[in-house]
């Protein structure tokens, strides 16, 4: 057995080592507050202020721009109730999203329903992707927002982030987007592609966890998040994650830096799995093969379960995860695979693989080795694979 | 999550298979939900001789389908009756909350095997057995 294949950087990626070594002095030596006047403090103030800079960089934002946060979820929960809010106040109460969001924003936008909001999702199809004519047709005068995700974080498909951008300018309602699983991945320019709220995590890029930010274009406002203090612009008050935030922005200097470079590799292992994996009889790729995270592999087998495959490719030492049921925590599968119209029986046997560069093509290959014969003895074992095989014959 | 027992009897299922000619024949769940079980019975002077299941579902779902079958292997066809989903859980040290309805369904896959096989006796299996269960057991909040 190999030793250990990491395939689960969407759920999480590994800390690097050299932003690990960056963060490390404000772990111990630089543990100054940066609202702190004594010099201590003030070298703690600048280097929260050159990793705003280096998360702004990598999106083409402004420093002023970027407010530090806790992570992701806060910062979609503080985007869209906080725009939520501020429109409300004009009198507009619609939102615009779509099906296969993250819960982070599902369940925000859940929430403001209950508070008298009014929700469209728009589907997103077989292809995981959102059509601009929905969006065109959605937008109403109360339109107050439309968040709507870079790229999806089980299926990897990536929207068309700049055309939803201008329909949303041209109709002027505020623009949100969820970050998470592309900021560090793709090329992404907020003003370019017409962003006004972007959410990002910075453990998605090989930065610590517990630390995010939300891009605040210049002139769009939001209510203050937390209360309290001057930090954040008074907007997110708290003493700053010195070392976090240290962090964040090291890591997606460095993931920023190599690219180009990295997606090709990554390309390479995804497209190698994808190719490997539909061999296998009674398989698929969920959602667009081309326009989607280089890192991202999901699939279906029929006539298994997505835990059991799980399982039995952690036993081979393969990290990886699923959107069955079972995983959820649920009785439903994920409502990501749901929204591509794949019926409940195929979505319980789904696998995501997602990689990172610490990732190699031999991982790929290791892979494609062992998960023939998982599936086979799970389906050896299983009576739905036998059905699917008699009503083959008949 | 799991505890030894579970991933034991998950890798390593005991009595996979079918048995052909079968006396009692049972299967529970469906294909929505995401587990399916199915129990062969061989059944000969009151004795359970042979049991052979087919799983489609999870890890517990596969565990709990091996060990009920171990336990009612080779026993009087009341010790069948009688096994309840609790039984199941205890003998696999526990299952995390959210998979007690694994253990569930193994009980109600043997009693509708034993079900088939008390009907083809031409034996009411209402007395023994109780009402039988519905396609979709007992499970909260399925949404399908």
């Amino acid at each position: 057995m190999k030793g250990f294949i990491y395939a689960d950087n969407a759920a999480t990626t590994a800390l690097s080592k050299p932003v690990l070594e960056e963060m490390m002095p404000y772990l111990t030596t630089e543990y100054g507050n940066a609202s702190s006047l004594y010099e201590l403090g003030g070298r703690a103030k600048m280097a929260v202020e050159r990793a705003r800079g280096q998360v702004a960089a990598a999106i083409g934002a402004e420093q002023r721009e970027i407010y530090f946060t806790g992570g992701g979820s806060e910062s979609d929960n503080w985007a869209i109730k906080g725009t939520a809010e501020a429109m409300a106040k004009k009198g507009k109460k619609h939102i615009i999203s779509t099906a296969f969001e993250h819960h982070a924003v599902l369940h925000t936008l859940e929430r403001l329903k209950k508070n008298g909001f009014e929700i469209t999702l728009l589907p997103v199809y077989e292809n995981g992707i959102v059509r601009l004519e929905d969006l065109e047709s959605a937008i109403r005068e109360d339109t107050a927002l439309v968040t709507i995700m870079y790229a999806n974080n089980e299926i990897g498909t990536i929207q068309p982030i700049a055309e939803i951008g201008e329909i949303c300018k041209k109709h002027g309602v505020i623009f949100h987007t969820d970050a998470v699983q592309a900021v560090g991945n793709l090329k992404i320019d907020v003003k370019a592609e017409n962003i006004d709220l972007l959410s990002m995590s910075s453990h998605k890029f090989h930065g610590p966890k517990g630390v995010g930010a939300l891009y605040i274009r210049k002139g769009v406002v939001i209510p203050n998040l937390i209360d309290g203090g001057a930090q954040e612009r008074s907007r997110r008050a708290g003493t700053e994650n010195t070392a976090g935030i240290v962090g964040m922005g090291k890591a997606l200097e460095l993931a920023t830096a190599n690219m180009n470079e990295r997606n090709q590799k990554l390309t390479q292992i995804r497209d190698r799995i994808m190719e490997g994996a539909l061999k296998i009889e009674r398989s698929r790729v969920n959602g667009d093969r081309v326009s989607r995270l280089p890192g991202n592999v999901s699939l279906c087998f029929e006539g298994i379960e997505g835990e059991s495959l799980l399982l039995m490719l952690d036993l081979k030492g393969v990290a990886a995860s699923s959107g069955s049921a079972c995983t959820s925590g649920s009785l439903d599968p994920s409502h990501v695979l749901l929204s591509l119209g794949l019926p409940h029986e195929i979505a319980h046997g789904s696998l995501r693989l997602s990689f990172s560069d610490d990732n190699t093509l031999e991982d790929a290959d290791y892979i494609l080795s062992v998960l023939p014969e998982i599936i086979d003895r799970l389906r050896s074992m299983s009576p739905l694979w036998d059905r699917i095989k008699s009503e083959e014959k008949n | 999550m799991y505890t030894e027992q579970v991933m034991e009897h998950f890798t390593n299922p005991r009595n996979v298979g079918e048995i052909e000619n079968a006396d009692g024949v049972g299967e529970v769940g469906n294909a929505k939900c995401g587990d399916i079980m199915k129990i062969f019975l061989k059944i000969s002077n009151g004795i359970i001789e042979d049991v052979k299941f087919k799983t489609y579902g999870c890890a517990s779902a596969i565990a709990t389908s091996s060990i009920a079958t171990e336990m009612i292997k080779g026993q009087p066809i009341e010790k069948a009756v009688e096994l309840s989903n609790k039984a199941v859980v205890e003998a696999l040290g526990g299952l995390p909350a959210h998979k007690i309805h694994c253990s569930v369904l193994a009980e109600q896959a043997i009693k509708a095997a034993l079900r088939d096989y008390y009907e083809k006796q031409g034996i009411d299996p209402t007395p023994i057995l109780g009402e039988p269960v519905h396609d979709c057991h007992d499970c909260e909040g399925c949404h399908a």
